[in-house]
């Protein structure tokens, strides 16, 4: 309110440094989407639909380029995630905040920092070594959606996990204590009253989650087997647009080239979108 | 602290005293083309900048193809081809530094231990889906292919006259070492590699076997005799008509390339060495990661 009446010289230098690095911020953004953009340049004319045509597969030296198959799998894969990691991760914050006993809780938030620190590309050899061969035990060959979702859900459940935990502890103690005054038993405080409180925080937490695991790559490429086909079961192989992109990037000339770069703007749409939904949950509350 | 400053002090200008004694000598090469060519280019420009203070060597991938291309617009000085130069690419000077031959790999468990080309046909083109047809037992084949725009695809399907579209894959992989996990954790997998990598690998207890194909057996022994008919020679092209000192640079380059100087580098790259050929013949090859 005083801002533009009172403030002092440093505080004005300070205001133009912070604007100009938020600038800076957000130009490197922009800049990244339009260099992306001026890549696929060379695909976006009338054959972009090609690139969504169900009937086409993903040859793209071959003149046939759909990805809608990889647009599926980078979907199926996340959403797979989080519908395991959700409430795992939700069941273990609970759990830490309100009925843990110390001892055990201690080196469970330590276990779970543990487990957010672990590159990827670790997750990604793990999968490859010992999950996809008791997969390929069970059903050949292994590598495929399911494994893809678990190394996923392994991936994401520590933020899962961290968020919720967050979100608990910003509800006003008073609230619970109010709700203990009314004589509600612990678990009905924990389901009606605790889970509805924290729902903007879970929500966020799950936002945060979801961008992670779509954007996810190595361990991805590691565990899916990497064909692009639409999956008819759990354990088909598949391949993200993320590990599509890794796979041929480097290989890639000319149309292939921008048809890859036109797949990382479908998954910035994909992101954005996101984002927005976000937003959108937020201003309904 | 004081001392730390004194040491870099002096280090600087004993390096700026080295840099103008050899600034004569100074040159700039810049290299681009086939990732499989390029770690091994890498490692030979790097000795090669040790032996001639003052040039600089730089390489950057991209796919044979980008390497044609390159060298051709005089983009880059040399290009990296992984293959044979094509008739229409004539314009255009290769030399091979190396050869490189792609192994078919099955689990180690797999009975099977060797396969003709029309059953490796068939069985990437999913007319044959159980090892049981090609004298193995009762096991789905899982059929592991390479990515898009990899050297070791195109020489693949161009060996067995397949395009990439007829290929029935159930998983498609990127580089060599994730092909072999790959095989290692799954009994009914088939792969193929380069052979250099999958004899190391071999030797270091992965699960894997090298099938006989066509009744050669494949090592590198075979690649280096000629025998082995899934091979590549690894290139070097440059413009026939370059002229100036950045040819004349590319020349001396290509020379130490070829020389004796860097065998060592090509073996530890799992490649075999083109004038080396009888010394490999002669004397079973030593494991390439003890070297």
């Amino acid at each position: 309110m005083f801002r533009s009446l009172t403030l002092a010289s440093a505080d004005q230098r300070l205001q133009a440094v912070l604007l100009a690095l938020t600038l800076l911020t957000t130009s490197i953004i922009g800049l990244i989407v339009l260099f992306v953009f001026a890549q696929a340049y060379p695909v976006l004319d009338s054959s972009v639909w090609g690139f969504f045509d169900l009937r086409q597969p993903w040859y793209p030296l071959e003149g046939q380029r759909g990805m809608v198959p990889m647009i599926a799998a980078s979907v199926l894969t996340t959403l797979g995630a989080i519908v395991l990691a959700l409430p795992l991760g939700i069941a273990s914050a609970l759990f830490a905040q309100y009925y843990g006993h110390p001892v055990l809780v201690r080196p469970y938030r330590w276990v779970v920092g543990l487990l957010a620190g672990v590159p990827s590309v670790v997750y990604g050899f793990w999968g490859l070594t010992v999950l996809v061969p008791l997969i390929a035990a069970y059903q050949a060959p292994g590598a495929s959606l399911i494994a893809g979702v678990l190394i996923l859900t392994l991936m994401i459940l520590p933020t899962v996990a961290l968020t919720a935990e967050a979100a608990f502890m910003a509800v006003p103690p008073a609230t619970l204590q109010a709700a203990h005054a009314l004589g509600m038993k612990k678990s009905a405080i924990t389901l009606r009253v605790l889970l509805p409180a924290a729902k903007k925080g879970l929500i966020a937490g799950t936002i945060l989650a979801t961008a992670r695991a779509l954007g996810e790559t190595m361990a991805l490429l590691m565990v899916t087997g990497n064909v692009v086909q639409m999956p008819q079961s759990i354990f088909d192989p598949v391949r993200t647009l993320t590990a599509n992109i890794a796979l041929e990037m480097a290989y890639a000339m000319g149309d292939h080239r921008a048809a890859l770069f036109f797949s990382g703007l479908v998954l910035t749409a994909l992101v954005i979108a996101l984002t927005l939904a976000a937003h959108r949950q937020e201003g309904q509350r | 602290m004081l001392l730390n400053w004194n040491v870099l002090g002096a280090t600087l200008l004993a390096f700026s005293l080295l840099h103008s004694n050899t600034q004569a000598a100074g040159g700039k090469l810049s290299l681009t083309g086939s990732s499989t060519v390029a770690p091994l280019a890498l490692e030979i420009a790097k000795r090669f900048e040790e032996k001639n203070p003052g040039v600089r060597i730089d390489v950057q991938t991209g796919g044979s193809s980008r390497g044609v291309n390159d060298a051709r617009a005089g983009l880059a000085d040399i290009g990296l081809v992984s293959r044979a130069l094509k008739a229409d690419e004539n314009d255009l000077q290769s030399h091979t530094i190396a050869q490189d031959g792609i192994a078919v790999i099955v689990h180690k468990s797999n009975p099977v231990k060797a396969l003709t080309s029309a059953q490796i046909i068939d069985i990437y083109t999913g007319k044959v889906q159980n090892w049981n047809q090609v004298g193995g037992k009762d096991q789905k084949i899982t059929v592991v292919n390479k990515a898009e725009g990899r050297s070791t695809l195109e020489l693949f399907t161009q060996f067995f006259k397949l395009k990439n579209s007829d290929i029935k894959a159930q998983a498609v992989i990127g580089d060599n070492q994730q092909g072999i996990k790959t095989v290692a954790g799954n009994p009914g997998a088939i792969a193929y590699v380069s052979i250099g990598t999958a004899e190391f690998e071999e030797e270091n207890g992965s699960p894997i076997k090298l099938l006989v194909m066509d009744g050669v057996v494949p090592n590198t022994a075979a690649v280096a005799s000629g025998k082995f008919p899934l091979s590549r020679p690894l290139n070097l092209v440059v413009r026939k008509d370059a002229t100036g000192p950045a040819a004349a640079l590319s020349k001396q380059f290509i020379d130490f390339a070829r020389s004796s100087q860097v065998i060592d580098l090509v073996k530890e790259q799992y490649f075999v060495p083109v004038n080396a050929a009888i010394v490999v013949l002669n004397v079973p090859l030593a494991n390439p990661g003890q070297r």
